[in-house]
């Protein structure tokens, strides 16, 4: 299979990146893409041209690491998919691929695919976490949480942290992905004390950070790799709004 | 966004049934009655001014979260020139990506028509409304002034439906839209709201284009 | 044997870890605030460690070489986390943990430890519930467990097939909260190069800063190394592609004894290779094997659909040799039981080296629905890869080298040969002997976390509080730092025409071919003289462009796969010093008439660890006997 790809290849933070017109003439259908990657970089290192980074670690679909937009669609073709589970089936031969970098503010460009995604850590910094410490904690089995309650707090705990929502949003908003956090703690008794201090706290940090606001446009619940659906950020809504009136009815006493 | 908006989905939902009654009455008069409330009513006076408000303040706020969103993303992707009808629309649809573009069309027409009726009634007055409307007290004949128009100025019919279908595609994200935004949503009400903002789109984008139309083509008959 | 005192408390096996705990030097919170302590690694164990340490008061600087600490590879356990919680009143107790443990070790790993990892297990799923961890609920919304292979109680815990993912993101969020307290402070996208030591202890750690290629020195009053396995010495297996062992490697280079290094779990049920380009295997989860049934055909060469074969023709064989545990025998045993039918030509798919997972009857008993709740994601995966439905037609899988149960020795406190240097998790030898029981390396990482090495470390650490913060230029620093630069240049110009990768996939051939499944003295000794060969190449005709002063990830990758050459060869070396079958270690010499492995506890009932003894030099054996008190050793049977 001939490919054509065109890749982001920029330097360093500071350096102007540009695309760069790679041919591969031996793709094959059987690889995933970021098998793809690896036999162009191969190719390249052996030319003493510099590879091209990018991100990936487990290959599997579940550590987060890889994230790169390939034809406009954060992880490319195909639903529920990360770059690393994409397979090449999913293009034709004499394809031309557009590869480029996670695309916000909030998410700076380290070099070529590789962009710096700490700004989740400082939301979840901010409160994505439950407030209890190692040990002095009951049994396991003290607080029932009914099985429908569960599995919505695992379908919000899927997330991976790999950005594809960010990429996604025409306003670069991580909602989705703050919902994710707080819509599985919000679920769950452990999580309620800090709940509402929770949503409000982590809100907060995401606009402090340069991302968008969510307009709803779904897009995100779309390239999620793992279908964490829009009625998280729902669940965060109600929180955030509660969270609004207490913090005026406190002030207020 | 979401408050002022439902707000303002109230109102349309008035101003319908209002303007229905342009069509359920060929002699006019039960519209111009009830334009005739509208206009001399206390309490609708007191209502315009917060309509107004609440329109100014769904326009600014609009404004505002998308011009700081915009800022949100320095570099476009390249890759959507080719494939954005493909594929980045895949998730989201046209309307709900382009909610200020809508929101400003249905602006412009709200000036449009601000101008040629509502100014018209409340200020500057029009030969056209002092017609005998066959109604007892001073009453204008508001269906005389519509009507007319329509009929003179065909290229108006067209900016109103221009302006209907843009109100219905900005309220089809809308509606489900602002309730997500309330927090009054999952995964089942979701589809709800789908279904009311579909019901609501089609009413109104329908139901503003449809009487002008209606205007215009029995004139035509 | 000085070297390895393994520092077990005496008393009977259920008081040891009490009695322990009891006698451990405390630490005064006013003295915990002067004491650093640096923790490499950010898996379940890396974490839980840091947040622990870090709410006790104590200074932590926490290293990974992602650009997060969630994406640490206990993300991709599936499967489940045990713990003897006796929820489903199966008559479980800690003392049945523990010997299904050894049992599943086969005799290889200590009494005292193994009791231990059973005994704070309850703990642990207090501890992950508390977090906000959604592991799965029965309908009166208690927590629900299932079987895992090996064992006859129901005690694993699960979070559907993503446990793993789950249980990292709660010491995760823990490690969070400690960051924003600012007890503990995060170094993503570093890389560990060397360990320092002063005066024979651990003082700090050079690392290699990933974004801007700088070397960095940072110092500390203890080390701790959470880094997980060296599984990736085969190239291709159900790791990350990043993980190495080459920071256990660099605590080896520097005095650490490593321990039973041959000792490697081959995973049975892992999606066959599909093609030469597969950069990694994907696990498809042990828990599997509770409602599917694993068969190849009764005919050899059979290239029917697996639908159109009637049931008398199919070899359900795990069932037929291994009655009383049927599907569920452990790693070792169904893995090798799988190459064993491949072996003799009964395998299926187009290469004949898969057999099946059967989940017709499953569904036909269950129906498709209650599969799906308990598997869904993982038959998604499945079909992801492969493209084939398993809900209509069985699951192709085979044997991938999966975790390492060698890994550096430690006392029973999890220090090294190194004072000061610790090591928890997958990167210690201590908890699983010779094989691994499924759903306890989350387990294992979680309970050295939490609730083992914060208590241990204090009893170091008591004595250190004397000693003032090493500076970052004191000689010993300048040492590392001028090693980790000469190791990179020298890396860096070779400039020949091979890349990084493409040894790595050489190397990984050699040690499936010679040191995988099934081993033999020829097999060892011809691995060994290959890996040197391809090492020697490899100094010879390496290639990496880029530079050193900036993002370099060939770079990255050499650096791992010169530790992995070295790993490698003491992994064949210790497989050839131990002329027994145990558990994953299976030496074609040593079976028995049906094919079992034949321990030889008179000689080898020790733990092998290895001391370097310099480049090109044979490393030092060290023997530490095991004494079994509280079990009756005897040959493992699960038929």
């Amino acid at each position: 299979m001939k490919l054509i790809l065109k890749i982001w290849r920029q330097a360093s933070p500071k350096d102007e990146g540009g695309f760069q017109t790679y041919h591969l003439d031996d793709a094959s259908q059987d690889m995933t893409f970021l098998e793809l990657l690896d036999a162009l970089n191969e190719k390249l290192i052996v030319e003493d041209q510099d590879p091209v980074a990018f991100e990936h670690d487990c290959r599997e679909g579940i550590c987060g690491s890889c994230a790169m937009m390939i034809n406009g669609r954060p992880h490319g073709p195909g639903e529920e998919t990360t770059t690393c589970q994409l397979n090449m089936k999913a293009f034709r031969d004499g394809d031309t691929i557009i590869v480029e970098p996670w695309r916000a503010r909030a998410f700076p460009v380290i070099k070529d695919l590789v962009v710096d995604r700490s700004a989740f850590e400082k939301i979840m910094e901010a409160g994505g976490f439950v407030d209890v410490d190692v040990s002095a904690v009951p049994d396991a089995n003290t607080y029932p949480v009914a099985r429908r309650d569960a599995e919505e707090a695992f379908d919000a705990a899927e997330c991976i942290g790999c950005g594809a929502c960010v990429a996604a949003c025409k306003n670069s908003s991580a909602m989705l992905f703050v919902a994710g956090k707080v819509s599985q703690y919000a679920l769950l008794p452990q999580g309620q004390m800090e709940g509402l201090q929770r949503a409000w706290n982590m809100v907060a940090k995401m606009d402090e950070l340069g991302f968008g606001s969510c307009t709803n446009t779904g897009a995100c619940e779309a390239e999620c790799p793992k279908g964490v659906s829009l009625a998280h950020i729902a669940r965060l809504n109600r929180q955030f709004l509660k969270a609004g009136f207490k913090k005026v009815g406190e002030e207020k006493n | 966004m979401s408050i002022s908006g439902i707000f303002l989905i109230l109102f349309l939902i008035v101003h319908l049934t209002v303007n229905s009654m342009i069509v359920f009455d060929d002699s006019g008069a039960l519209f111009n009655q009830a334009a005739h409330f509208m206009a001399t009513d206390p309490i609708i006076g007191v209502i315009e001014p917060i309509l107004a408000i609440g329109l100014i303040v769904h326009f600014l706020f609009a404004s505002i979260i998308t011009f700081k969103n915009q800022r949100k993303r320095d570099v476009n992707y390249a890759g959507l020139g080719r494939y954005k009808k493909l594929d980045a629309a895949a998730g989201s649809n046209w309307p709900s990506r382009n909610m200020y573009i809508l929101g400003g069309l249905i602006l412009i027409f709200l000036v449009i028509h601000l101008i040629n009726f509502f100014w018209k009634m409340k200020f500057t007055g029009d030969p056209l409304l002092h017609t005998p409307t066959g109604l007892e007290g001073d009453v204008e004949n508001a269906y005389n002034l519509v009507t007319t128009k329509f009929i003179e100025w065909k290229w108006l019919v067209g900016i109103y439906v221009v302006g209907a279908l843009a109100l219905g595609l900005h309220l089809y994200h809308g509606v489900w839209s602002a309730f997500q935004t309330l927090g009054w949503s999952n995964r089942k009400w979701r589809d709800i709201w789908n279904v009311i903002g579909l019901i609501i789109t089609i009413l109104f984008a329908g139901g503003f284009a449809f009487i002008p139309l209606f205007v215009m083509i029995q004139s035509m008959v | 044997m000085a070297l390895l005192d393994s520092k077990i408390p005496e008393g009977p096996l259920a008081e040891k870890w009490k009695k322990h705990k009891d006698s451990l030097k405390l630490v005064s919170p006013a003295n915990k605030k002067k004491l650093d302590i640096i923790m490499v690694g950010t898996g379940v164990a890396g974490a839980a460690a840091a947040a622990s340490l870090g709410q006790m008061g104590y200074n932590v600087k926490v290293f990974c070489y992602q650009d997060s600490p969630r994406r640490a590879h206990s993300v991709a356990a599936q499967g489940g986390i045990n713990a003897t919680k006796n929820y489903r009143n199966d008559n479980d107790s800690d003392y049945r943990l523990f010997y299904d443990m050894i049992k599943g070790g086969d005799f290889r790993a200590r009494e005292a430890n193994v009791y231990r990892a059973a005994e704070v297990s309850n703990n642990i799923i207090d501890q992950l519930t508390a977090q906000g961890v959604p592991f799965a609920r029965e309908y009166g919304g208690t927590l629900a467990t299932r079987s895992f292979g090996g064992v006859q109680v129901s005690r694993t815990f699960y979070a559907s097939g993503q446990t793993g993912q789950q249980v990292l993101l709660g010491s995760y969020s823990a490690l969070k909260r400690e960051i924003a307290k600012g007890t503990v402070t995060m170094y993503e996208r570093r890389q560990m190069l060397e360990i320092v030591v002063k005066d024979g202890k651990a003082r700090g750690i050079v690392c290699r800063n990933l974004v801007t290629g700088e070397m960095e020195r940072y110092s500390a009053h203890a080390v701790v190394l959470a880094t997980g396995g060296y599984g990736t010495i085969y190239f291709l297996s159900t790791l990350a592609v990043n993980s190495s062992g080459a920071a256990a490697y660099a605590a080896y280079k520097k005095g650490a004894l490593f321990a039973n290094p041959s000792f490697i779990q081959i995973h049975p049920s892992s999606i066959p290779q599909l093609n030469d380009y597969q950069s990694k295997l994907t696990l498809m989860s042990e828990s599997l094997r509770n409602d599917g049934r694993v068969w190849v055909p009764k005919q050899k060469n059979d290239k029917r659909a697996p639908g159109d074969i009637p049931r008398e023709e199919r070899d359900y064989y795990l069932e037929r040799r291994y009655p009383a545990f049927g599907n569920l025998v452990p790693r070792d045993i169904g893995a090798r039981a799988a190459k064993e039918r491949c072996d003799a030509g009964y395998g299926v798919g187009e290469t004949g080296y898969a057999v099946y997972l059967d989940f017709e009857d499953a569904i036909k008993e269950q129906g498709e629905k209650a599969i799906r709740d308990k598997y869904g994601n993982l038959f998604d995966l499945y079909r992801k890869i492969t493209g084939e439905n398993p809900y209509k037609q069985p699951m192709k899988i085979y044997p991938a080298g999966h975790y390492t149960m060698g890994g550096l020795w430690v006392d029973y406190n999890l220090m090294t040969t190194v004072p000061g240097l610790f090591a928890i998790g997958e990167a210690n030898f201590s908890d699983h002997g010779a094989n691994r029981l499924g759903a306890s390396s989350l387990m294992q990482g979680s309970g050295d976390g939490y609730f083992i090495l914060p208590y241990t470390i204090g009893d170091y650490l008591a004595d250190e509080i004397k000693n003032p913060r090493l500076p970052i230029d004191d000689p010993e620093f300048e040492k590392a730092e001028k090693e980790a630069r000469e190791r990179i240049d020298r890396l860096m110009n070779i400039n020949g025409t091979t890349t990084p990768l493409a040894f790595h996939k050489e190397l990984g051939k050699i040690m499936w071919n010679h040191g995988g499944m099934t081993r033999n003295e020829q097999g060892l000794k011809e691995g060994l003289k290959m890996v040197n060969e391809v090492e020697e190449r490899f100094y010879k005709d390496l290639k990496i462009s880029g530079s050193t002063g900036s993002m370099n990830q060939p770079l990255e990758k050499a650096l791992r796969v010169a530790a992995s050459f070295e790993i490698s060869r003491l992994m064949l070396r210790d497989a050839l010093n131990r002329e027994e079958s145990c558990g994953a270690h299976f030496r074609e010499e040593y079976q028995t008439e049906d094919g079992e492995a034949l321990r030889n506890d008179d000689e080898y009932m020790y733990v092998a660890a290895w001391e370097y003894a310099g480049d090109n030099k044979e490393p030092k054996l060290h023997k530490e006997p095991l004494n079994y008190k509280y079990v009756t050793v005897k040959q493992r049977s699960y038929k």
